[in-house]
């Protein structure tokens, strides 16, 4: 997923001459292809965050199209007053590739664990957060960005990702996409809680649940309307994240549907990571896993969930 | 012991002219008028903005986004009534607007915003943003050969942020010599002296090492300030950071090196009184 956003950048560096791709200290060779091609374009900046997004605010400013990566913690905890102020306020069209979202660095520990980053770019006026879950759905969602309003956070995962994401269901910032029909539960995902999504519908499927999947892509602005009309009928919303249980996609989904159903909420079961830095070391995958993120353990969440709500629940509806 | 630089004694003794001093009134009729106001972080600033918005900058009130413009941005935020007091004398907005100071619907608020103020090319008011924004203005006038300059005026508290660095270190490292950093160094923050808070010198020193032409000067005196800002670059293929040695509330000399005046939320008649005497009838 990383080298196909990368690759993209480029790609759309060759079609748009407003595009700039701006690192502060990545990995050796970094778009090297770009580097050679376009050598002004490519700007290497040093371990600057908090510079490098007020910088890319005044290049944004004169018309460019930034696109500024580093590792997620970096581009979200160490300069968030730039980010607030000279990308939000300002609302400019900067991106933020933030590498390894989530617990993709799982082995270098919690200074690199990007574990609350979807809620302060969330809470942030202005701000586009997406979460793609693949390297194919991180392509469609590049060749979206050069001309959208405002800044947009893209949370990158690990690479090397399943490819789930297909052609057919198309791509737009802002808009779901419903992956598996609505059944007796609708899962709601983002970025690589897909891949369990769907392998926890199988394992439902074979306890004769039905398992719907709405892969919310984008968690702001959040496609509450496609949300509203997934989940009408269902028993149960659960929303699985890699993510702490504040302020992510499992409270978004909260909020938009207690603002939008009032006191017909449906029973909703959030799954995420605990409240807490993780210790522990591994991988993501050994830790989604403590975590009670494997797709057997959702499936066992979502099944024990369906089993204690009470049958007469207030059937949803859609307002 | 700290050797005090000759700027900095002709900071305290210089004398002000009737445009300078007419500037101070318009920034304490805000005040007067708001109730409140960094007073201080102004007055110290004044005849740096006089300077820029008089003689330097290639603007034209009428057309305040035109491509060619120069740019500045007024980093230390909270110095804004100055700013306001010369933006509205120029025409970027009515002077009556100046009187609607912090209140409720006015364009004009305790920090400037872009979008709000004509003239305002960056919001500001969090501190150590504003170099790094001029960096990207002067990069982005490298890549596509523009000729406009663009000029950030900091204050010496400000630079205690790291950011301020990180952007010295970027400009050097893009040899922006189209960017021009403006130290308001009237020696006093919030809490008390800089050398007290956080020492800052050798001042001059810090800005050559991190790859700046420096100048020094009185920053009140306006005839040093037009000969330095009209010679820029100082060095061709260098930034050029020019420390304006000044005096925190200078011109009203109950605020003069006064903390206390850094923020008033109330001005006195006794205070008004002298205000009076200090900068005529307003």
């Amino acid at each position: 997923m990383r080298n196909t956003a990368m690759n993209m950048v480029h790609k759309l560096a060759t079609r748009d001459e407003r595009v700039l791709y701006i690192g502060s200290d990545p990995g050796a060779g970094t778009l090297r292809a770009m580097s050679k091609e376009f050598p002004k374009r490519h700007l290497i900046e040093g371990i600057s965050e908090a510079h490098i997004i007020g910088m890319s605010a005044g290049l944004a400013m004169e018309g460019f199209v930034p696109y500024v990566n580093t590792i997620a913690t970096f581009l979200t905890r160490r300069c968030y007053e730039q980010v607030a102020v000279d990308l939000c306020l300002h609302n400019l069209p900067v991106r933020l590739i933030a590498n390894g979202g989530g617990l993709v660095y799982a082995p270098l520990g919690p200074t690199h664990q990007a574990i609350e980053d979807i809620a302060i770019m969330r809470a942030l006026p202005n701000m586009t957060v997406v979460c793609p879950c693949d390297a194919d759905e991180a392509a469609r969602l590049m060749e979206q960005t050069l001309d959208w309003t405002g800044p947009i956070y893209i949370r990158l995962g690990k690479g090397g990702d399943a490819i789930v994401s297909k052609a057919e269901h198309g791509f737009e910032i802002g808009k779901a996409i419903l992956m598996r029909p609505p059944g007796d539960v609708v899962m709601v995902t983002t970025g690589i809680m897909l891949q369990r999504a769907l392998a926890a519908a199988d394992l439902l499927a074979a306890q004769g649940i039905r398992a719907g999947i709405l892969h919310m892509h984008t968690v702001k602005p959040l496609d509450t309307a496609t949300l509203l009309q997934a989940i009408r009928g269902t028993r149960l919303v659960a929303t699985l994240e890699e993510h702490v249980p504040s302020g992510g996609l499992g409270s978004a989904v909260a909020e938009a549907l207690i603002d939008k159903l009032g006191s017909g909420l449906p029973s909703m079961l959030r799954l995420s990571l605990p409240d807490r830095f993780m210790h522990n070391y591994g991988s993501q995958d050994s830790l989604l896993k403590k975590h009670g993120l494997s797709a057997s353990a959702i499936a066992t969440s979502i099944e024990r969930a369906l089993a204690a709500s009470h049958p007469s629940s207030p059937q949803l509806h859609s307002t | 012991m700290i050797q005090i630089s000759p700027h900095a004694e002709a900071a305290l003794t210089c004398t002000l002219d009737e445009r300078s001093l007419y500037l101070r009134r318009l920034v304490l009729a805000s005040v007067r008028s708001a109730g409140r106001g960094h007073v201080g972080p102004a007055l110290s600033l004044i005849e740096m903005v006089r300077v820029l918005y008089d003689d330097v900058l290639r603007i034209d009130p009428n057309n305040p986004r035109d491509p060619a413009r120069d740019r500045a941005i007024l980093s230390k935020g909270h110095g804004c009534l100055a700013l306001y007091a010369l933006l509205a004398d120029r025409g970027f907005f009515p002077l009556s607007e100046l009187n609607g100071f912090c209140g409720p619907d006015s364009i004009l608020g305790g920090h400037p915003e872009y979008g709000m103020v004509p003239g305002v090319e960056a919001s500001t008011g969090a501190l150590g943003h504003g170099l790094s924004i001029g960096v990207g203005l002067a990069l982005a006038a490298r890549m596509r050969e523009r000729t406009y300059r663009t000029f950030v005026l900091l204050g010496d508290g400000e630079i205690n942020e790291g950011s301020v660095w990180e952007a010295a270190m970027g400009a050097a490292k893009h040899g922006l010599d189209n960017l021009v950093a403006l130290i308001d160094y009237n020696k006093l923050q919030s809490y008390g002296p800089t050398d007290y808070v956080l020492p800052l010198e050798p001042l001059a020193d810090k800005w050559r090492s991190f790859g700046f032409a420096v100048q020094e000067l009185n920053g009140h005196d306006v005839g040093a300030l037009r000969t330095v800002l009209k010679q820029v670059p100082a060095v061709p293929g260098k930034p050029t950071a020019i420390i304006c040695h000044t005096v925190k509330g200078k011109g009203l000399p109950a605020a003069e090196s006064n903390a206390d005046w850094h923020h008033k939320n109330k001005l006195t008649d006794s205070e008004l009184d002298a205000i009076r005497v200090a900068v005529g009838d307003f």
